[in-house]
Formats: C-alpha cells, sequence, structure tokens
C-alpha cells in the first residue's frame, strides 16, 4: 500500500507552474466560458465537483423532507401534514433522493470521480464524454423525482414502489410515471458511470500499479462499478414492467392479467440489496484511506481489505430475499436467505478489524475526517448488529418493516455512509478547493450531528420493539414518548447542517493556501503528490510507481 | 304513602335498569377479553409481553442474538475505545509499522464464523416453528383492502365481516386512538388458529406484534401463518406495508375468549355478520378439527 512516486512529481510540478501563473490551478488552460467549463465538461474534476454539487442538494432536499417527516411525527395527531397521499409522496421521494442524489453521487460520482483517476495516476477517465452525460442523465433525474413528488397527489408508493400501489389503478396521474422515468435516468447515470470506471481502472493505471498496489478506495468503487453493472439492468426491467403495466395493458404484476406483484419485489430487490452495497463500499474505502492516514500506517492487511469488498460484493448479490421473509417465500427459501445473508458478516468483520489493527501501533492524530472515520466505525458496527438480528428470518417476522428496520438502515446510511462521506469531504476538500477547512467548526459539526443522528435515530429501535410500523404519519398515543425525542434529534442534525454551510463558506472565503500533501507521511497515495487545489489536468505525463 | 309508592317504583326502576345492564353484559361474548389488554404503551423499550408461544419464543431468541451481539459491538467499542487512548500522538508519537499477522486475520474470520454457527441453530429451529401452521383447530382467511380488515371464519359457512378502525373522533372510553375497531377478530383462546392472509386490492401487512406474527397481504396469492393465545385478552396489530392514503388507520384488533364464549359469539355473529346469500346453519359443537375433517373426505 505505500506508494513512492517518481514522474507525478515532474508532472504536478510542471502542471503547478502552469496554475500558479494564472493563480488557481484550475484556470491552466485558456480561460473557459461557464457554460463550456461546467455544462459540457469533459474534465473529470469539473464532473467530480458537479456530482458533489447535486449530492448537497439532493442532501438539502431530502433533508428537509426528513424534517418535515420527523416534525409531523413529533406528537400523536399531528396536523403538518393531513393528507396520507402527501406523507406517501414525500417518504417516497426521501428514500428515493437520499439513496440516488445524495448517497451515489456524493460517493460514487463526486469522490469516486475526483479520486479514482488521481490514484491510479491517470490523466482522466477512460470515457471524458461519457462521463459528463452521466452527471447530466442524473441531474435530469432529478428533476423528475421532484415531478414525481410534487405533480398531483405524488408517487406514494415508497421507495420501494412495490406494486400493485403503484399501478395505474392506484397510482393514477403522471407523478408515479416521472418518479418511474426518474430510476431509468439515474439508472443509466449510474450504469455509464460505472462502465467509465472499470474501464478506467482496468485499463488506466500507472505503470507499475499492479491491481495489488492499487489504493482501496479504487478497490472499492471497482467492485461498487462491477454490482451497478449487474444490478441496475435488473432494476431497469423491472422498472419497464411496471411502465408497462401502467400504461400500455401488460400485466407483468398484475393478479389479475396473471401477473405476479412477489415478482416486482425479487427483481426489486435483486437490484435493491446490491444497491445496499454501492452504498456502503465506497465509503468502505474512505475509511480505509481516512483511518491509515490518520494513525500514520499504512492500512492492516491490505489484500483481506481488498477481497473483503469483492466478497461482499458477491455474496450481496445472493441474499436479496431476506427483504421478503413475510412476503410468503418459502421455508427452505427463508433459511437459504438468512444463512446467507449472516455469512456477509465474516468480510464485514474483517474490515473492522483491520481498521482497527491499523490504528493500532499507530500515532493517531483526531483531525476532523478522523472523527468522522470513528464515528463510521462505531455507528457501523451497530448498525451491523442491528442487521444480523434482522437477518434472523424468524426474527424479522416480528421486527420487519418496524422502526427497528427504520432505526438499522438509518444506522448503516444516515450514520454509516453520511458519516464516511463528510469523512471523505474534509479530508479531501483541501485537495479540491486548494484551502483548509475550520478544524475547530469541523468538530463542532461532527459533535452535533453525532449527537442529533443518535438521539434521531437509537430511540426508533424502541418504537420498533414496541410495535410502531414504518410510513405512518399518524401513531397510537403509547408510542409518543421516543417519537418526540427522535423529532428533537433531528433538530440537532439539522442545525448541524447549518454548521456545515458555514463551514463551505469559511473554505471558500478561505486565502490560505495548502501544500501538497498537508496531512503529512500517513498520506501516501498519489492525489498526495500534486499541488493542493489539484490542477485541472493531472498526469499528463505518465507517472511510473516503483 | 304517595312518597313510599313513587320509592318503590324508582327502587323497581333501579333494579330493572341494573338487571338489563347484567344481562347486557352477559350477552356480550366476549367480554372476557376485556379483562386483560395488551397493547403498547409510552417508552415501551422491549417487545410487548408475549401473547403467544411464537413470541414468547422470538422474545427469547430476540435476547439471545442481541446479547450476542451487544457483546460484539462492546468488544469492538473497547478495543477501538483502546487502541484510540494507547495510540494517539501523545502517547505514542512514532507509527509501528506491523500491516500483517496472519494468525490474528485467520483468527478474526474464525471466530465470528463459529458466532454465526452459535446464533444459526436456534434461529433455523424458530424459522421451522414459525413455518408449522399444520393441524390447525380453525382457519381464519385475512383479506386486507384499503382500508378495512375482512375476516371471514372457514369453518364457520358464511361467517365474513369487516373491521374498521374506530375515527378519532368518535371514540369511546376504553377504546385506544388508533389501535380499536369497530369490529375485532374474535378468537378461541388455546387453540391454534391459522390465518389465511390475502388482498383484495394492493399490499398489506398483517402484523400482530404481541402475537409474533407479520406476512404481507398479497392480492392474487395466500400467505398463511398461525398463532396461539393462551390468555383471555384483547391483542393489537397494525397493517405495515404501505397501502396508499390511509395506511395508518387500518389497524387489527383481536378479542380472545375461552372457547365457550366463543361458541356463544359464534351464533350471535352468524346473526350479525353473515352474508345474505349464504345459508346459516347455527353451530352448536366446536368446528371439527379441520385436518381430521379433510381426511375424513
Amino acid at each position: 500500500m505505500s506508494f513512492t512516486t517518481h514522474d507525478p512529481h515532474q508532472a504536478a510540478e510542471h502542471d503547478a507552474h502552469a496554475g500558479h501563473d494564472a493563480g488557481h490551478g484550475a484556470h491552466a488552460h485558456p480561460k473557459q466560458t461557464f457554460v463550456r467549463r461546467w455544462l459540457m465538461s469533459t474534465n473529470h474534476k469539473d464532473i467530480g465537483t458537479l456530482y458533489i454539487t447535486m449530492s448537497i442538494i439532493g442532501a438539502c432536499v431530502g433533508g428537509m423532507l426528513s424534517m418535515i417527516m420527523r416534525q409531523q411525527l413529533m406528537y400523536p395527531h399531528n396536523t403538518i401534514i393531513t393528507n396520507g397521499n402527501e406523507w406517501n409522496a414525500i417518504i417516497t421521494a426521501h428514500g428515493l433522493i437520499m439513496i440516488f442524489w445524495f448517497v451515489m453521487p456524493a460517493l460514487i460520482g463526486g469522490f469516486g470521480n475526483w479520486f479514482v483517476p488521481m490514484m491510479i495516476g491517470a490523466p482522466d477517465m477512460a470515457f471524458p464524454r461519457l462521463n459528463n452525460m452521466s452527471f447530466w442523465f442524473l441531474a435530469m433525474g432529478f428533476i423528475f423525482v421532484m415531478l414525481g413528488l410534487t405533480l398531483g397527489s405524488g408517487a406514494g408508493a415508497g421507495w420501494t414502489l412495490y406494486p400493485p400501489l403503484d399501478n395505474a389503478q392506484y397510482s393514477p396521474g403522471v407523478a408515479t410515471d416521472f418518479s418511474l422515468f426518474s430510476l431509468h435516468l439515474a439508472g443509466v447515470s449510474s450504469l455509464l458511470g460505472a462502465i467509465n470506471f472499470i474501464a478506467t481502472i482496468l485499463n488506466m493505471r500507472a505503470p507499475g500499479m499492479g491491481m495489488h498496489k492499487m489504493p482501496l478506495f479504487c478497490w472499492a468503487i471497482l467492485v461498487t462499478a462491477f454490482l451497478l453493472l449487474l444490478a441496475i439492468p435488473v432494476l431497469a426491467g423491472a422498472v419497464t414492467m411496471l411502465i408497462m403495466d401502467r400504461n400500455f395493458g401488460t400485466s407483468f404484476f398484475e393478479p389479475a392479467g396473471g401477473g405476479d406483484p412477489v415478482l416486482f419485489q425479487h427483481l426489486f430487490w435483486f437490484f435493491g440489496h446490491p444497491e445496499v452495497y454501492i452504498m456502503i463500499l465506497p465509503a468502505f474505502g474512505i475509511i480505509s484511506h481516512v483511518v491509515s492516514t490518520f494513525s500514520r500506517k499504512p492500512i492492516f492487511g491490505y489484500l483481506g481489505m481488498a477481497y473483503a469488498m469483492v466478497i461482499i460484493g458477491f455474496v450481496g448479490f445472493v441474499v436479496w430475499a431476506h427483504h421478503m421473509f413475510i412476503s410468503g417465500i418459502s421455508t427452505d427459501s427463508r433459511v437459504y436467505f438468512e444463512v446467507a445473508t449472516l455469512i456477509i458478516a465474516v468480510p464485514t468483520g474483517i474490515k473492522v478489524f483491520s481498521w482497527i489493527a491499523t490504528m493500532w501501533g499507530g500515532s493517531i492524530e483526531f483531525k476532523t475526517p478522523m472523527l468522522w472515520a470513528i464515528g463510521f466505525i462505531f455507528l457501523f458496527v451497530i448498525g451491523g448488529a442491528t442487521g444480523v438480528v434482522l437477518a434472523n428470518a424468524g426474527l424479522d417476522q416480528e421486527l420487519h418493516n418496524d422502526y427497528f428496520l427504520i432505526a438499522h438502515f438509518h444506522y448503516v446510511l444516515s450514520m454509516g455512509a453520511a458519516f464516511a462521506i463528510f469523512a471523505g469531504f474534509y479530508y479531501w476538500i483541501g485537495k479540491m478547493s486548494g484551502h483548509p477547512y475550520p478544524e475547530f467548526w469541523g468538530k463542532v459539526h461532527f459533535w452535533s450531528f453525532f449527537i442529533g443522528v443518535n438521539l434521531t435515530f437509537f430511540p426508533q429501535h424502541f418504537l420498533g420493539l414496541a410495535g410502531m410500523p414504518r410510513r405512518y404519519p399518524d401513531y397510537a398515543d403509547a408510542f409518543a414518548g421516543w417519537n418526540f425525542v427522535s423529532s428533537v434529534g433531528s433538530l440537532i442534525s439539522g442545525a448541524s447542517t447549518i454548521v456545515f454551510f458555514y463551514i463551505l463558506y469559511r473554505i471558500f472565503t478561505s486565502k490560505e493556501v495548502l501544500a501538497d500533501n498537508y496531512w503529512g507521511e500517513g498520506a501516501t497515495t498519489l492525489e498526495w503528490a500534486v499541488p493542493s487545489p489539484a490542477p485541472h489536468h493531472t498526469f499528463e505525463d505518465v507517472p511510473v510507481i516503483r | 304513602m304517595q312518597r313510599r309508592f313513587s320509592s318503590a317504583i324508582g327502587l323497581g326502576l333501579l333494579l330493572a335498569f341494573a338487571g338489563h345492564a347484567a344481562m347486557a353484559q352477559a350477552a356480550d361474548p366476549t367480554a372476557a377479553a376485556d379483562t386483560y389488554v395488551n397493547a403498547p404503551h409510552n417508552w415501551q423499550m422491549w417487545f410487548p409481553v408475549a401473547g403467544s408461544p411464537m413470541q414468547a419464543r422470538i422474545d427469547w431468541l430476540m435476547q439471545y442474538v442481541l446479547w450476542i451481539m451487544a457483546g460484539v459491538v462492546g468488544f469492538v467499542g473497547v478495543l477501538m475505545g483502546y487502541a484510540l487512548w494507547r495510540f494517539s500522538a501523545k502517547r505514542n508519537p512514532v507509527a509501528g509499522h506491523v500491516t500483517h499477522n496472519t494468525l490474528i486475520e485467520v483468527v478474526w474470520i474464525v471466530v465470528p464464523t463459529l458466532l454465526l454457527f452459535v446464533i444459526i441453530f436456534p434461529s433455523l429451529n424458530l424459522i421451522f416453528y414459525e413455518a408449522d401452521d399444520s393441524n390447525p383447530y380453525m382457519t381464519v382467511t385475512v383479506t386486507g383492502h384499503q382500508w378495512y380488515w375482512e375476516y371471514s371464519y372457514n369453518a364457520v359457512p358464511g361467517l365474513d365481516y369487516t373491521s374498521y378502525m374506530v375515527p378519532d373522533n368518535q371514540l369511546k372510553p376504553g377504546q385506544i386512538r388508533r389501535l380499536s375497531v369497530d369490529h375485532p377478530l374474535v378468537l378461541p383462546i388455546g387453540e391454534k388458529i391459522k390465518f389465511n392472509i390475502t388482498s383484495g386490492d394492493v399490499l398489506h401487512g398483517f402484523y400482530l406484534p404481541s402475537l409474533g406474527v407479520q406476512r404481507y397481504a398479497i392480492p392474487g396469492t395466500i400467505v398463511t401463518s398461525w398463532t396461539l393465545i393462551p390468555k383471555a385478552g384483547t391483542y393489537y396489530g397494525q397493517c405495515n406495508q404501505i397501502c396508499g392514503l390511509n395506511h395508518d388507520a387500518m389497524p387489527i384488533e383481536i378479542k380472545a375468549v375461552p372457547m365457550a364464549d366463543y361458541l356463544a359469539w359464534v351464533k350471535v355473529a352468524q346473526a350479525d355478520y353473515t352474508q345474505n346469500n349464504v345459508p346459516t346453519t347455527p353451530i352448536t359443537a366446536p368446528p371439527a378439527n379441520e385436518l381430521a375433517d379433510a381426511a375424513a373426505h
């Protein structure tokens, strides 16, 4: 895992000079118009920036929706939302937006675009125009999902889109069609992105960088890209069948026409479960880099770490029906899917223990990115533990679809994936912008968010055990206490987001300029060999890895 | 004289009234279920009190798995906490270089695997226990609708009725907001009851937390589950699969009563609930065991 670079420094210096002449690395080349640079971009860094911007917008909209939901649920018999359709449209849009327009663009499109080419010593992605197209498909998809939220009574079948609720009879109007097409757009975007990452990583590594020398973030993105490549077409098929059922009189999922609603669940989760790992594997990659950097130690058990991700990706494809334990699947299926699911705990354990072993014997600095990484590991382990509980088909019969499940997947996503996104953000923002983030406020952001999300989601375990179902705008009075605590927690997370925007403001108004490798000896990957901010073009001369 | 007469009438009226009330109470065969109510309570932190052997087993396995996982979380937390404390830059200014240790890497693969075996065996037992809906005393077909439940007693010809949530503004004393219904599902205690769960429109979720039962109601197919309620009482459940506008307003209420009361209720219910086109044949004996019945045919 340790790289010494020879040529990249020359290349980097070359770029740096050009960059300094123009005063800013990104303006090294003849100045492009705004439209040319941002709407027609073929540069992996600019496209990465566009993706990160998209994810910030997605997080704000999705987060705003969750704030509305938590305010409604603060008290029983609350009247912020009085119409069930409105509520269903909000929960549907919250789920879709957080997954496809916050987590994925941040981890894969954003950090993946920015750092995969740099880490492997490539000048850009393999297909720059395809890269541009990926982004704009996603941006158009966002418009569609917002239309799905706002048109008519909204698309309200939940992000899982189970028919028959979203067929033409029970969800008339164009809103549901817009939401379905938004998944097509986001799906095509991910698919093209996946093709691009696979081609880039397999073909454009600098001489000397064998697969087994590649940084773990690149491994994570490579496995993720394969998951996308295999899972997205299945989603596209299922969504197409739904659109056909809605608009062209087919009956793939209509019992009256010989179709089967459970078939959709199989297809959806054949995509949906790998999707879970699509969201968390890049996070694993980021956490490995952050833990290694701030422990000033190379990652422990590099090969085990890389192949644990490969195994998670592989097994992730054969466990989908653990989302369907109560859909009437056979007893033997329940046994198989439970056992297969539990097996994933083993490679996940390898990752967690290897992170701790990386810290072991290190010299740990508690900078903001490291705090997020530590928070990630601990909260992800809690989410993983409740995941093991839910994997038991016998227990899922009680816990399925109640708030215990909500708590579980928010521990791995709202805390897991989101913490990794923030870890990556604070880790790399200096490389991307050239300016440091304010350390004090970074820590304020971490602690306020940590308290907020734990207060929001930990009590939801209790609500689930007591039997509160998900997707309810109003609930029995017995659930009032913990719901109130949970809503207070969401207000704290919301306030914490304001701190994040203040940090963004401080970063972009900062005059301070950072060194190439502002983290010091712990940061060993190639992006630290180029100036900060990384110039518009890096590695125009191919670096050689020794 | 007149005063005495009027008080005699008053007393007589009072007696008649009380007698009527007592009769009314005796006439409600599900009254036994009111003595025990198994409903969620505020600040609840664990499962409901187990209302069925199935839920008791789920509760046991949950504690078993959760304690193991709490041990894992605690171990990881302590390990990481110690590493962060001991190897902070303050205490350990110079980082080591160990990046491999085959033994420990094997250990952290083997130990979690063994732990999974410890979980898997009781867990698989529970799956088979939950799946065993054979040989029930009776079967109730449960049909989810937007937004009410329909209960059909397979052994009682024509007994089929709907169950709606009591709206917030029509709650009577003793009813629970968002959980009480107009016509509860009435079941005999101590007998194995099989549910044939289906739907008339979209997906619904037949979810009874205190009995450990949950299945999707899926149109076009029947998904089965079962329960056995030892104790007379009122048990609640809710729809747990998004089903549109009033997803949160189609709770389930079960009144479990002794067999004699159940049979008395069936007679009343047949008069009240039986569909017009189905001939009623009041039953006097418990319906025969279904499997024996099937074997006889």
